[in-house]
């Protein structure tokens, strides 16, 4: 069974349908990329895979026993956040909150988790260092280490290379695509960077108003990206 | 007689070490929610509900009621919840929503005072009310208590719920996305608020409320690099620019709640100062 089928979903907010008809299923260790203009319900398609109440009609399902704790998220990054003043260990350790249950404080096991996804993501050195001293590209990095922490099965990412320059975009999708290859998670990521984030991805949805797009990268290119790299 | 037996005589009185001890823990109550307040950008819902306070106690005096704050209370609790809710709405216009209210809990507060007031000095009454009591403040045994009760219980709820009020304030969405519910913590952060607020308003009055609990946050920001930093470092400065600000206001016959927050401000100037030569930023 597939980790995660989407049936006749539509989606929206409670005065308003975003998009209607979505049909897709993901696999374990799939790579799908998200794309699409603004507003045409990327975001939202994130929240409902989240369970925040964005699913109108039709229903998401989880296969593979895979369940809600088991994604780890990565939201679009806000202004206010960008100078925040807090240290990347604290930032990275809070991606444990979930799995507090009724404990108080973060115990040995959730440090020795934050620091080894820390070291993956090479941030280590940084670990003492303020966030919001950090470039973008590092910023990035800190908080895929802190969405690791959350979960094991699939990442969902909003936007991670917005506003990042080219070569600390393409050192970050050479991360996501270590992350995918080596320890077997799933990515789902939304993304503007097509041409750049399509290299690694297993899938693509196209996100419209118009019917959407579901299909193998090959197929994507020849519809949308016409006279490309053939 | 100089300094120190001046300050030793005042402290044999009861009720100079009762202002004393709730100074220091309001601010430090007000230091710790400061933080999480600017940083979330929430700043408003302090400066709103300092207002809202005015005006329920206004109302509550001229009902002439044995305890104000079965009316003060309550009131800017249920506030608290509303701004909350109006400052996240674009739709309605939450700023000016809020401005609105600020400034009409304000105006009818002094309407009721001097339409109703029994007392002979109602422009005396309004400025104790918006600015703290002018002499030291005289405290009952009993609002002493639930001045200590209250703070123990908000410093508590603040060090046990620490981890998550973090997540809550870095990032509302992964928070929830974690499990955390973030509407409850930001519910409760307001609650909170208002709580602080109101047990503030003896101490500074309700005008300077907003100073208590944005100055110290602010300076602490100037000067630590994490998280747990600028709470420990709020709390420090907040509680020593209290005890410097009452002490000042006791030896010098000035104003309480505008002396503490001169005080603030000197010491947001040093830290603004000591942050830039250390290259914090
Ligand atoms: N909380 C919300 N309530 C109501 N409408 C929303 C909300 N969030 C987003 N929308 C609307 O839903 C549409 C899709 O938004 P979104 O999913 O964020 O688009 P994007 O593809 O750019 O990520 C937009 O038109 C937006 O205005
Ligand atoms: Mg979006």
């Amino acid at each position: 069974m597939a980790q995660i089928i989407c049936n006749n979903v539509s989606l929206g907010y409670e005065d308003r349908t975003v998009c209607e008809n979505l049909n897709f299923e993901i696999n374990e260790g799939d790579y799908l990329c998200i794309v699409g203009d603004n507003g045409s319900g990327k975001s939202t398609l994130m929240k409902a895979l989240l369970s925040f109440g964005t699913v109108l009609e039709g229903e998401i399902v989880f296969g593979d026993r895979l369940t809600r704790k088991d994604i780890g998220y990565l939201p679009q990054q806000s202004e206010a956040q960008k100078d925040f003043p807090a240290s990347v260990r604290e930032v990275v350790l809070s991606g444990c909150v979930g799995g507090l249950g009724r404990r108080v404080f973060f115990g040995r096991r959730d440090r020795l988790e934050a620091d080894q996804n820390m070291k993956m993501m090479g941030v280590y050195e940084l670990a003492d260092k303020s966030y919001r001293t950090l470039s973008g590209g590092q910023q990035q990095r800190v908080l895929l280490a802190r969405a690791l922490c959350a979960a094991k099965k699939v990442l969902l990412l909003d936007e991670p290379v917005s506003g990042l320059d080219p070569s600390a975009s393409a050192s970050l999708y050479s991360l996501i695509h270590h992350i995918n290859k080596h320890t077997g998670v799933t990515i789902i990521m939304v993304t503007h960077d097509i041409e750049n984030s399509l290299r690694d991805a297993s899938a693509v949805l196209r996100m419209s108003s118009e019917p959407r797009f579901f299909s193998s990268v090959e197929d994507y290119r020849r519809e949308f990206l016409a006279g490309g790299a053939e | 007689m100089n300094l120190f037996e001046l300050l030793g005589r005042y402290f044999s009185y009861e009720f100079v070490w009762f202002a004393l001890i709730v100074g220091v823990l309001i601010s430090l109550c007000s230091a710790l929610f400061g933080v999480v307040l600017v940083l979330k950008r929430f700043s408003f819902i302090g400066d709103g509900l300092s207002h809202v306070a005015f005006g329920a106690l206004a109302i509550a005096t001229v009902l002439e009621l044995t305890d104000n704050m079965l009316i003060v209370l309550p009131v800017t609790v249920i506030c608290a919840i509303l701004l909350l809710g109006m400052g996240r709405n674009a739709k309605i216009k939450g700023d000016a929503a809020i401005a609105m209210l600020s400034a009409g809990a304000l105006a009818v507060g002094y309407l009721i005072m001097s339409l109703f007031s029994s007392s002979g000095n109602v422009a005396g009454d309004v400025c104790s009310t918006l600015f703290g009591s002018f002499a030291i403040i005289t405290l009952s045994r009993a609002e002493v208590i639930l001045c200590v009760v209250m703070s123990v219980v908000v410093i508590a709820l603040f060090v046990l719920l620490y981890n998550r009020i973090f997540a809550v304030t870095f990032d509302e969405a992964f928070a929830s996305a974690s499990g955390v519910r973030t509407s409850l913590y930001n519910l409760l952060i307001a609650v909170i608020t208002a709580v602080i607020i109101v047990l503030a308003m003896n101490l500074v009055g309700s005008l300077l409320i907003s100073a208590l609990v944005i100055f110290p946050a602010l300076s602490a920001m100037r000067v630590a690099r994490t998280f747990k930093g600028v709470v420990i470092t709020a709390a420090v400065v907040s509680t020593l620019c209290a005890l410097i600000g009452i002490l000042v206001a006791i030896l010098a016959s000035t104003p309480v709640g505008p002396t503490v927050v001169a005080v603030d401000i000197v010491a947001f100037g040093l830290c603004f100062a000591a942050g830039k030569v250390m290259k914090i930023e």
